[in-house]
């Protein structure tokens, strides 16, 4: 295993002593600070391996907030609902990657846009199902307190972050790995050594929205109500984006950061500019972007000391 | 018939349209193994598109392609790599953030399923020493020359074991010495038993290592036959050639 990824697991180890640290707060912080390095770590898959700029990512998740809100209701308890959530959203997501993954740059990121619309509206009109705009009740998944429901949730998407960081570091030193990154550099030379390479990019499809899906899945347990417009929200697609250009496009380690870098500046900024959060958000993001365009990653020790000493 | 049991690539009647642009109109060519067939005609004469058209990145409008023994007309561009067609690129391909050793790994690992790393890694190798690029192996192939990344094309579709290797303009760019170079490397190649077609405009290597030439022109096919024969063919003379060419030649002997 590499220095980075080792790194990542720490990094992760050290998000589980967070409940050790506050209350309810950090555990909402901690909760949301795993579904983000989700998001990214597998944004990171189809659009920093394999270099398709995805913009699904809130497709995936509310279809998987819907899939698990809909088992809950029909009385399968959580863990299978979820596992079942995330077969349906890889093999949906393999299927669908087949067809769309023949488009490429500007237009593969359009399509993949177009696909949170088309799920939005599908759920928004299957009204018997999901309940339509007026959205989907969850039953509580248990009565114990609001505090130990807290920690429930938040170790089950910190357990879910654990298995999609193996998963994507297992991929990144695989052979699917290595062929992602072949697509990425040069898909006609790719395709001309044997990479059969719709195969591959649609694996990578999938298994960017199945993990996705089901820290979809999770939330909707975690906040028993769910609506269209608030998990097929479109800045569920953009985050993860701005995540890993902040943090390092490519890199596990780097997207992570990113995430977590994204969010304490969300929270930070939040709190403190309720007015404009956005907009100051926005141009906190632009400045990172510019001084350090290769994000966190590049960040070195001895760009550090470097400065020091000239100082 | 005994040159019929050696074919090892046929078009029979093999068309290509772009919209309206018929690239290649009813082709009919045969490959024998162990062959070195020129293909030569004038710029847009369809002779790329007939590579792509083999290897399945534009498959035929029309016709009948089989390559050892099987029908290939519809198959994709990786499971043609993967019977063992394998091609350079007119314009380098490489995969420009890998060192020049990953770029012939990668080739030997997605070619071959059931390929281990380690073995790849190893083949790559030797297959940089044979296209003597040893020195570069751990050289990233955005900063290598591009007689050097004609080169590794080369090694490339020497890693996927090709029984049929299409050599796309591998000398166009290169002087006169790396001309050479190269010219060597593909008597070495076609010494080693590999059938290769190639595509040339300089009518010396053509001459020097060809064992039989087709000409294109205009999507059809002129002349097909021995160099020696085809060169004088007054079609080819007019369409590509040149009189000024047949002048010198005739005066040559």
């Amino acid at each position: 295993m590499t220095r980075a990824n080792f790194a990542l697991l720490i990094l992760i180890v050290i998000v589980a002593s967070l409940p050790l640290f506050g209350g309810a707060y950090a555990l909402r912080v901690g909760t949301l600070a795993c579904m983000y390095a989700i998001f990214a770590l597998s944004w990171n898959v189809v659009g920093g391996f394999a270099g398709y700029p995805s913009f699904a990512t809130a497709a995936s998740f509310g279809l998987g907030a819907y899939v698990t809100g809909i088992l809950l209701n029909n009385g399968v308890p959580l863990p299978a609902a979820l596992a079942g959530t995330f077969i349906a959203l890889f093999l949906g997501a393999v299927a669908l990657g087949a067809v769309l993954l023949r488009l490429r740059g500007h237009y593969f990121a359009i399509a993949s846009l177009s696909l949170v619309e088309v799920f939005r509206e599908l759920i928004n009109n299957a009204t018997d199902l999901t309940g339509g705009g007026m959205g989907l009740n969850i039953p509580l998944a248990s009565s114990s307190g609001i505090l130990a429901d807290a920690m429930f949730f938040f170790y089950a998407m910190w357990g879910l972050l654990v298995l999609t960081a193996l998963v994507v570091i297992v991929v990144s030193v695989s052979k699917l790995g290595f062929g992602l990154s072949c697509i990425r550099q040069n898909e006609t030379a790719a395709n001309m050594v044997g990479l059969n390479t719709t195969l591959y990019k649609s694996i990578a499809f999938g298994l960017s929205a199945c993990f996705v899906g089901t820290a979809g899945g999770l939330y909707a347990a975690w906040v028993h109500y769910i609506d269209p417009s608030d998990v097929f929200d479109i800045l569920y697609s953009v985050k993860p984006i701005v995540m890993a250009l902040m943090g390092g496009l490519g890199s596990p380690l780097g997207v992570v950061c990113g995430a977590f870098l994204y969010l304490g500046l969300e929270e930070v900024v939040w709190r403190n500019y309720i007015q404009i959060h956005s907009g100051v958000l926005g141009v906190l993001i632009i400045v990172l972007l510019l001084f350090l365009p290769h994000g966190l990653i590049s960040l070195r020790w001895a760009m550090v000391w470097r400065k020091v000493k000239h100082a | 018939m005994p040159e019929m049991q050696h074919e090892i690539l046929h078009l029979s009647n093999v068309s290509r349209n772009f919209g309206g642009l018929r690239a290649l109109r009813d082709v009919s060519i045969s490959v024998s193994k162990g062959e070195v067939l020129g293909l030569i005609g004038p710029n847009g004469a369809g002779k790329t598109t007939l590579v792509n058209t083999v290897c399945g990145v534009t498959p035929a409008s029309a016709g009948v392609v089989t390559f050892d023994g099987r029908d290939i007309t519809r198959v994709k561009t990786y499971q043609a790599a993967r019977l063992g067609l394998s091609r350079t690129f007119q314009i380098v391909q490489p995969f420009a953030e890998f060192s020049a050793l990953d770029n012939v790994a990668a080739a030997a690992l997605f070619s071959q399923p059931g390929e281990s790393w380690k073995s790849a890694r190893l083949e790559a190798r030797t297959h940089l020493a044979f296209v003597g690029l040893e020195a570069q192996a751990d050289q990233c192939a955005a900063t290598l020359t591009l007689a050097m990344r004609k080169r590794l094309e080369l090694a490339k579709a020497l890693a996927m074991k090709p029984k049929l290797l299409f050599l796309d303009e591998v000398n166009a760019g290169l002087n006169s010495i790396e001309v050479e170079r190269a010219t060597k490397l593909i008597h070495q190649l076609a010494a080693r038993g590999i059938t290769i077609v190639m595509i040339e405009h300089l009518m010396k290597v053509v001459l020097n290592v060809c064992t039989r030439i087709a000409v294109l022109h205009n999507g059809e096919l002129i002349a097909d036959g021995a160099p020696r024969d085809v060169i004088k063919n007054q079609a080819v003379v007019d369409a590509y050639l040149g009189q000024q060419y047949a002048q010198r030649n005739a005066a040559r002997g």
